[in-house]
């Protein structure tokens, strides 16, 4: 099975906690055209990370390269969730089962349902046991 | 040659300081009969020749300062005759009057004398062709060096600093084996040579550098070796003690200072009093033979540490490990010495930050805050919280071994942090002492 599709590129970036730094990204992905389809800020002690999703993940990278982020490139996994109680808790779960590790998770919503973005430890194992079960995974292609 | 006067520089350590408190005595009162300044001083500290009954009564000395020479400008503290001087060196004073140094033929003669030794040490001598690439005339370390390298036999190119191209020339039709000159120049030199498609490690006969006059550090001598194909040996002196004097032996561990030349203390910057030993701190120098300036406790405001340990080359003469800094850079954090210079060589060994870096001081309570401003290196970016933290925390440990001072760390995004042309300004003190 190619697992790769459901790889999805999400761009990292470090950023000190100091206002203007996501106006900055945001700024600088409008005036590329890029769509930012979900964002997370983690913050700790003193500096943070922003994560963001886009729809053309290459001119975002170089962009914001070149206005001097640090950036990286993360895989992630995006699951679509059953819109019911107890949706979040199956996939973690069944992932934990697995001896799966889940990094950090956010979700956001799109139209009528909720997706949640995953960064597992094992991103092929997760891949293969969630669409074994049946899970809904998002395509790379269907979003970038 | 292994040693160039083994008598003296294999000489027994008790005989040694037999010998310098005989220089001492002698030195104590010559300068109370004949120099003016320095018996208004004694007399001003109530201290007489007779009181001095072995070395460590030094202590009973007062200080001298480079301030005193600006203010006796211009030859105040000249203790000789003007007929009795060969030379004079004047130092440009970055503030205010400048210095002047004058030599009687001795203290040519022990300047010389002193630096021999030190080549000799390095390994360099007869059959060598020596670059001479530190400025000739007022300054003191073209003529230093060139006299030094004549004494021991090796021939002299004076080429001093500037014409870069020409002097690279030089280098190769007259087969140069060994350079003075500062490591910043060294550096221009290579990257001068590099674009006249000249490869000094392989196009060129040059295996040898002794540099100083400004700090540097083991990166730069690594980088050095590795780029240049050239070993560099630190060298110590200031005009007011004559010039360059001091220069690394073969196992490049800090530079032997000669003892029949010198008396060495390292001062405690917070108490004035000796250190002993191994300790860091202002080093200050009594110059046992010089005759034209005396120099008798001189405050040089750098930073160092004396290591008493026999050195494997088998000179008995102890050695000052590389200056680390100015004691005007210093800074006290809950009562310990901290010196920018040692933040610096502490993250050039981290490969996870950059090498600009910043240190806010806060009072909270009675405590310091330290806190050092970092750029994370591209390399060491991980998305994941935990690890950048894992990388804070790396780096606070490697600073706290560094510097025995707990220090917060904090990470920055790279390019954010001041660039510094010239004398870098990265302390912001919000002490209100
Ligand atoms: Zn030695």
């Amino acid at each position: 099975m190619n697992c790769e599709q459901y790889m999805i590129r999400q761009i990292s970036l470090f950023s000190e906690n100091k206002p203007g730094r996501l106006a900055a990204l945001a700024k600088a992905c409008q005036e590329e055209n890029v769509n930012i389809l979900a964002f997370s800020i983690a913050e700790a002690d003193g500096f943070g990370v922003i994560r963001v999703l886009v729809d053309k993940p290459d001119v975002a990278f170089s962009r914001l390269t070149a206005l001097g982020f640090n950036v990286a490139f993360t895989h992630v996994i995006a699951v679509l969730m059953r819109d019911e109680p107890g949706g979040l808790f199956e996939i973690a779960s069944k992932l934990s089962d697995a001896g799966i590790n889940i990094d950090y998770s956010y979700a956001f919503s799109g139209k009528n349902k909720a997706i949640l973005i995953l960064r597992v430890d094992k991103v092929e194992e997760a891949i293969k046991l969630l669409l074994s079960h049946s899970f809904t995974l998002i395509a790379t292609d269907s979003i970038q | 040659m292994r040693c160039w006067d083994p008598r003296i520089e294999e000489m027994p350590k008790e005989e040694l300081q037999k010998l310098q408190f005989k220089l001492l005595k002698t030195l104590i009162y010559k300068v109370y009969s004949f120099s003016p300044f320095y018996h208004k001083r004694m007399k001003e500290a109530a201290v007489h020749p007779d009181d001095i009954t072995c070395l460590s009564d030094i202590k009973r000395l007062p200080f001298m300062f480079k301030k005193d020479l600006r203010d006796t400008y211009p030859d105040g503290m000249i203790m000789s005759e003007q007929e009795e001087l060969v030379r004079y060196h004047v130092s440009s004073g970055t503030t205010g009057k400048p210095t002047v140094v004058g030599y009687t033929k001795n203290d040519i003669y022990n300047w010389s004398e002193s630096l021999a030794r030190g080549l000799t040490s390095a390994g360099i001598g007869r059959g060598d062709v020596m670059q001479v690439s530190y400025g000739y005339g007022l300054f003191t370390g073209g003529l230093g060096l060139h006299y030094g390298a004549e004494r021991i036999g090796a021939t002299v190119l004076p080429t001093s600093v500037g014409n870069t191209e020409r002097q690279i020339e030089l280098m190769q039709d007259l087969r140069v084996t060994a350079i003075a000159c500062t490591p910043s120049y060294l550096l221009h030199m290579g990257e001068v040579a590099d674009k006249m498609g000249v490869s000094i490690k392989n196009n060129t006969l040059l295996r040898k550098a002794i540099v100083g006059a400004e700090p540097w550090s083991e990166q730069m001598r690594i980088r050095i070796r590795d780029w240049l194909g050239v070993d560099a040996y630190d060298v110590y002196g200031t005009s007011e003690l004559s010039g360059p004097l001091f220069c690394e032996c073969e196992y490049q561990q800090g530079f032997h200072v000669w003892s029949d030349l010198i008396y060495p203390e390292i001062l405690d910057p917070d108490t004035q009093e000796p250190l002993p030993p191994g300790k860091r701190g202002e080093l200050v120098v009594t110059m046992l033979q010089k005759d034209g300036l005396p120099i008798i406790r001189y405050r040089t405001g750098d930073i160092t540490t004396i290591r008493e340990e026999p050195c494997p080359c088998g000179r008995t003469h102890p050695r000052l490990e590389r200056l680390s800094g100015r004691v005007d850079d210093m800074l006290i954090i809950r009562g310990i010495n901290v010196f920018p210079s040692q933040i610096e060589h502490a993250l050039l060994g981290i490969p996870d930050v950059g090498e600009h870096f910043m240190i806010e001081i806060d009072r909270k309570g009675a405590l310091d805050e330290m806190l050092i401003k970092v750029e994370l290196a591209k390399e060491a970016f991980s998305d994941k919280i935990a690890d950048l933290i894992h990388t804070k925390k790396n780096v606070e440990k490697t600073l706290k071994n560094a510097l025995n001072v707990q220090v917060s760390v904090e990470l920055t995004e790279p390019g954010t942090l001041p660039r510094f042309e010239g004398k870098a300004k990265r302390v912001i003190d919000r002490r209100l002492i």
